[in-house]
């Protein structure tokens, strides 16, 4: 039993600790782009052939009456952005909104250029749908607001293109170049995005990319993030635009947390189980064994039933004692675990293990070590319910 | 005395042991009635059906055809759980090879029918596991562990614990089987002298013709049935 204890304890523990760190991982991931792109994106208005969208007319709230066919055509961007973030706004869920203009364009540094993103936003605006303020590594957000030709770079942009804030920088876009000036440096920690993406004012960028009307996308905050894939498919409806969630954005990573999250769920489970295998093997020998003290306390009034608790209660003991200790040892450990330092860039940036203290952890290991030791003690303790006394005391007896 | 209602009456009891091809017809209808104070020896050879009949006088096992009722109760139809409440109350077993708990003491030992009837407190069942080792005269040796007592020991204790119930019937299979002289001579004393003192029926299987000379009846049995005594 020792070692179906300790079997217990560590599969209980390893099954918490590994959830611990994978969910704390996605938690983190998700955390980050919902800092970086926003909970949902309204973009690609939908073009019915029926009839055009009038949301949000002077009648107001109740007036949401749009039909929608099949055979969707879109095309891209918003072209009413004032009307569709007016309308979006209407929603309850909806936090914040914020109108983006977007484009390509040549960036020039101290004597590199480079490719880039430039996102013309409303600082006020985006401030409210990203976690723009708490990203800013190098200089202050105070700065571009107060700048019409302030730019905010990616901390790896900047130090590719050798220029830090203060700097000036040129950007060339569709034939024309415009000078700016480095405001602060931000990193999201999503290499992707630090490398290319920079933020100027709508005006500019309007006047960059020569699109005086319309937004590229209207990033959206909610109040739960979470009910984003909820939401988006009725504002689609509602707005007439393609609307995203980061649900949908993130599948693909999304994914790979879940396998994560699935496949060390299983392997750590296996210990649980194999532990079971022992308390089965541990509890049918033991109920073998012990026959004749079985045929005693029924031939002095035993029922089966208080033969069959006998055994179920050892299984019970096990099971409490072991799920207790896995989870004091696991608690400890995940403690113990965001203390060591790691250095990760790329989809987030962290700088320790970053875990999730989740209930459920709890819970669902000690669920799967209830059922595996409920039926490891069950079999056993059944079979010793049906010993029959007659049979062990005449073979006994002679 | 002979006014009292018996203990047990057992009517046309029946048995077959065995796998349906080579089932043997064990008892062949057996009638007995047992009554308070009094003690029984079954005699008989080996194989004959005695232990079988003790087994199912006890209910722990199940007679094919016949009737058997305890306390007034028919225990014949009576659940598995009913079965085990009358064996609780109602019935103390001896049998040959002295089976205790090994890992109990002799106290314990005696006080595992009392907790299971629950009508107790600790205080009480120990008090009175006491004064029944006592009178098997093991006062001293109560907080023993089964393992650390001999043959005879362990057969006085297993005596005390049959009495723990105070039930009506005490069913011993060769108690003495295993004993010498000397021990077999005590514990024999033991069940006679129990059953004299608290009204109870004693239905004892026994080898030694002396012994069994000694209780108010002699019930000889044959080729499962009880025969008239034949002196052989
Ligand atoms: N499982 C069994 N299958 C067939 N016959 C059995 C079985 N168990 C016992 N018997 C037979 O039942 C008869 C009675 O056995 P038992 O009651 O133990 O005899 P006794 O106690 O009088 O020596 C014996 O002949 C024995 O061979
Ligand atoms: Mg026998």
């Amino acid at each position: 039993m020792a070692m179906t204890l300790s079997g217990i304890v560590f599969g209980v523990g390893f099954f918490i600790i590994t959830q611990a760190q994978t969910s704390g991982f996605e938690r983190f991931f998700i955390r980050t782009i919902l800092g970086v792109n926003g909970a949902m994106r309204i973009q690609d208005k939908l073009q019915d052939t029926m009839r055009s969208m009038d949301a949000a007319g002077p009648n107001g709230g109740s007036g949401f009456q749009v039909k929608v066919t099949d055979g969707k055509k879109y095309i891209s961007g918003v072209p009413y952005p004032q009307e569709i973030s007016n309308a979006a706004k209407k929603f309850n869920e909806v936090l914040g909104v914020s109108e983006v203009v977007q484009g390509s364009a040549r960036i020039f540094g101290n004597f590199r250029e480079m490719d880039c993103k430039p996102y013309g936003i409303r600082l006020e605006d985006h401030v409210g749908v990203s976690d723009l303020s708490n990203q800013i590594v190098l200089g202050e957000l105070k700065d571009f607001r107060q700048k019409r030709f302030g730019v905010l770079l990616g901390r790896p942009l900047a130090k590719k293109l050798g220029v830090s804030v203060e700097d000036p920088i040129t950007l060339q876009a569709s034939g024309a170049t415009m000078p700016f000036r480095v405001s602060a440096i931000y990193e999201t920690g999503i290499e992707q995005i630090d490398r290319a993406r920079i933020f100027i004012h709508l005006p500019a960028a309007r006047s960059l990319f020569k699109r005086p009307y319309g937004a590229s996308f209207i990033q959206i905050n909610l109040t739960d993030p979470y009910r984003a894939k909820d939401i988006s498919p009725h504002m689609t409806e509602v707005l007439q635009h393609h609307v995203a969630s980061w649900q949908e954005r993130e599948r693909s990573w999304l994914e790979v947390f879940k396998v994560l999250k699935i496949s060390a769920g299983v392997t750590v489970s296996i210990i649980i189980f194999i532990s079971g295998l022992g308390m089965f093997s541990t509890l049918a020998i033991t109920v073998m064994e012990k026959t004749k003290d079985i045929a005693i306390l029924r031939s002095i009034g035993y029922t089966q039933s208080d033969i069959s608790q006998i055994f179920l209660l050892q299984g019970l003991t096990v099971l409490v004692v072991g799920v207790i200790a896995g989870w004091i040892f696991a608690a400890s450990v995940t403690l113990g675990v965001t203390k060591i330092p790691i250095r990760i860039r790329g989809i987030f940036s962290t700088d320790s293990f970053v875990v999730e203290w989740s209930i459920w952890h709890y819970i669902v290991s000690g669920l799967i070590a209830g059922v595996v030791v409920l039926l490891a003690s069950w079999f056993p303790a059944r079979r010793a319910a049906k010993v029959e006394p007659a049979d062990i005391i005449r073979g006994t007896g002679g | 005395m002979p006014s009292l209602k018996p203990t047990l009456q057992a009517k046309g009891i029946q048995k077959f042991l065995g796998s349906d091809l080579n089932s043997v017809h064990v008892l062949r209808g057996v009638d007995l009635e047992l009554m308070p104070g009094h003690s029984y020896s079954i005699v008989g050879p080996s194989g004959c059906g005695k232990s079988t009949l003790l087994y199912l006088l006890g209910l722990l096992d199940r007679q094919n055809e016949g009737e058997i009722v305890i306390g007034g109760r028919s225990a014949t139809h009576a659940s598995e759980v009913e079965r085990t409440e009358i064996r609780n109350m109602h019935i103390g077993f001896v049998f040959q090879f002295h089976f205790l708990l090994a890992e109990f003491t002799a106290a314990e030992n005696v006080m595992l029918p009392m907790s299971k009837l629950g009508k107790r407190s600790p205080e009480e069942m120990r008090e009175i596991a006491f004064q029944l080792l006592s009178e098997v005269g093991l006062g001293n040796k109560v907080n023993r562990l089964a393992t650390q007592l001999s043959g005879g020991e362990q057969q006085r204790v297993a005596v005390a614990r049959a009495l723990a119930n105070q039930p009506s019937i005490i069913l011993a299979d060769e108690p003495t089987g295993n004993l010498d002289v000397n021990n077999s001579n005590v514990v024999f004393e033991l069940l006679c002298r129990l059953a004299r003192q608290h009204g109870q029926s004693v239905l004892m299987v026994t080898h030694n013709p002396d012994l069994a000379k000694r209780t108010d009846f002699v019930l000889p049995m044959k080729d499962g049935l009880f025969v008239e005594d034949e002196k052989s």
